[in-house]
């Protein structure tokens, strides 16, 4: 970025003054303890009333840090109540629904940037479209193929797969990994050519290879998208031993004893916690690309 | 949106030039291109064909039928759309889900931004409070809703201690049809500013700094400033996100479904609340469907101005 792109609305001289110092200061400060007792004292709440007894967490005066110290409740949570279960669960649609669309949208992608068929424009701007489709209107009839796919007339309620094959047809997926491809230079992907190197090994040991930060961010998109969703798992998981977690912290939320409730939304958030404070560059760099899409 | 690329790939080098095969020969090979292609592209095509595209029309279609599980469905015409605008609370629904998105963009939409102009000032902390405002965006939704109910709580809820504290009167945040509506927009505002605070900031570093510096040299004050120069800057990006979020809060569904149901006294029914009713609680799947074509049009009409707008960016 620009040395010029460091001048901000607020000039540095203004910055400087001993008045804008100590606004600058005291803003500062305002706003670091404000997002702290807005966006991170939920979480040490939440963390902490999991390690609280029953009997204190339902006294109507709370305490600021647990009396007495119940970590069981995190193993009670994960054993008794079967958060064990429901993890693993959403384990498998998650690492399922990541390979799945990687390997149907990356296939995609590099046919649609580098194969060009005919008609791939078309077939391009008809994905898209999807993109502009409220996901709730298209509700009800996506419910209804997957209680009967067409042709195969399959039910895949209660299977993983009415999570993973609709999660595939994801247009934003291919439209980043479309325009990641676009850019790679085509002498490399020539010479592999000249090589000898049909397509699929041109994908494989040229395209991916240099791909790695758009794989990355469709990879966690993925990953967080499934772990995140509710509506659907609700709808085509009817079966409570096959749930994710937050269908099934949603359906016990009345039966558990509160600790172990918020043990359960703890261990339902680290993996997705990690995840940011691992990858928030990508993040970032995803979200950015999604808002400027178009 | 889909602008077809400018760099173009030579398609038929691999073709041997010595070769005098001629067209039959350039023609036979491309046909082999386009079958490669299209085995890459088969199982995406598949899957938009079966899960997207084909629910589109079955989805207009079934607006017009009676369907049940146990017989084939049958032809009803309009009569799912009269029953639909027969129910009252069809009406309430659209009431209470443009309440929704009205308070959602007062709040949703300034806090986001003068946030973004906030941190972009700041020289300290800067990845620490990037960080902690899009936190809970990584919760589960649904853990959200959960933490939140229990904040909401009357009893030994968080918030009416505070007030406790403050000498103020406590609230029946959720049970009161006062409140209910605004306590879940205060919810969805904090769990999804995060994401439209980074959008900002980054749309926020992009401003040239000599913009700014003319500007000072012209003598406008901080607040001219910011009323000449950034905002200007931002308002396509401002545009685009005011239109996603009218569009995404219109869909509201999991904030009344876990903290209210729908309630007190229907304050809470949400479009997408009522169409999860018809559909997955009376099975009425045709009715449902005459649901979603109107909300299909009514977002329809956002998602042709957004186009608009798009259209020849990027």
């Amino acid at each position: 970025m620009p040395a010029s792109s460091e001048r901000t609305l607020i000039a540095p001289g203004e910055m400087n003054r001993r008045t804008g110092r100590v606004l600058y200061r005291f803003v500062l400060t305002l706003t670091v303890v404000g997002f702290t007792l807005a966006f991170v004292f939920p979480l040490y709440w939440m963390a902490s009333g999991a390690l609280k007894s029953s009997a204190e967490l339902a006294d109507p005066t709370p305490t600021l840090v647990p009396q007495s110290w119940h970590p069981e409740s995190y193993s009670q949570a994960w054993t008794n109540v079967g958060l064990g279960q429901y993890f693993l669960n959403t384990l498998l649609l998650a690492a399922g629904a990541w390979l799945i669309q990687l390997i149907v949208d990356v296939a995609a992608a590099y046919s649609l940037s580098r194969l060009r068929p005919a008609l791939g424009h078309v077939v391009l701007g008809m994905m898209l479209a999807t993109l502009m489709l409220p996901v709730s209107a298209l509700l009800v009839p996506t419910y209804l193929t997957v209680t009967d796919v067409p042709l195969i007339h399959l039910n895949l309620i209660n299977t993983p797969w009415a999570i993973w094959l609709p999660a595939c047809a994801n247009a934003f997926n291919i439209f980043i990994l479309k325009r990641f491809f676009d850019q790679i230079p085509a002498e490399l992907l020539e010479s592999a050519r000249l090589d000898g190197a049909g397509p699929v090994r041109v994908l494989l040991w040229v395209v991916l290879p240099l791909s790695r930060p758009v794989l990355a961010v469709v990879s966690i998109f993925a990953v967080v998208g499934v772990w995140k969703d509710f509506l659907w798992p609700l709808l085509v998981l009817p079966d409570p031993a096959r749930q994710p977690v937050t269908v099934a912290l949603n359906r016990l939320a009345e039966f558990m004893p509160a600790n172990q409730l918020l043990a359960g939304m703890v261990m339902a958030s680290i993996p997705l916690l990690v995840i940011f404070l691992l990858f928030q560059r990508h993040i970032i760099a995803g979200l950015t690309a999604g808002s400027l899409k178009g | 949106m889909a602008a077809p690329t400018l760099t173009r790939t030579p398609t038929s080098s691999a073709e041997p030039r010595t070769a005098g095969g001629g067209d039959q020969r350039r023609r036979r090979c491309r046909i082999r291109e386009n079958l490669t292609a299209y085995a890459f592209l088969g199982a995406g095509l598949l899957c938009f064909a079966v899960f997207s595209w084909s629910p589109i029309v079955r989805g207009l279609l079934l607006g017009f039928q009676q369907v049940s599980f146990a017989q084939p469905a049958t032809w009803v015409g309009w009569e799912n759309y009269r029953r639909l605008f027969d129910d009252p609370l069809f009406l309430t629904a659209w009431k209470n889900t443009g309440y929704f998105t009205l308070l959602a963009l007062v709040f949703g939409f300034a806090a986001p931004f003068v946030t973004a102009v906030v941190l972009n000032e700041f020289r300290h902390a800067r990845a620490y409070l990037r960080m902690t405002v899009y936190l809970p965006v990584m919760l589960p939704p649904i853990v959200t809703m959960l933490l939140w109910r229990w904040f909401y709580d009357p009893g030994p809820g968080l918030f009416n201690n505070v007030l406790k504290l403050l000498h103020l009167p406590g609230q029946q945040w959720l049970e009161s049809e006062n409140l209910a509506m605004l306590s879940l927009v205060l919810v969805s505002t904090w769990a999804n500013m995060g994401t439209t605070t980074l959008i900002y900031l980054a749309a926020l570093g992009s401003i040239p700094g000599e913009l700014y510096e003319a500007a000072e040299l012209d003598g406008a004050s901080i607040r001219r400033r910011l009323w000449h120069v950034t905002i200007p800057q931002l308002r396509f990006i401002l545009m685009i996100t005011l239109l996603l979020q009218i569009i995404g809060t219109m869909q509201v569904f999991i904030e009344p479904y876990v903290m209210t149901g729908g309630g007190p006294d229907d304050a809470t029914v949400t479009v997408l609340l009522l169409l999860y009713r018809y559909a997955f609680v009376y099975n009425d799947f045709g009715l449902a469907s005459a649901m979603s074509t109107v909300l299909f049009l009514v977002l329809g009409l956002f998602a042709g101005i957004y186009l608009r707008l798009t259209r020849g960016k990027g």
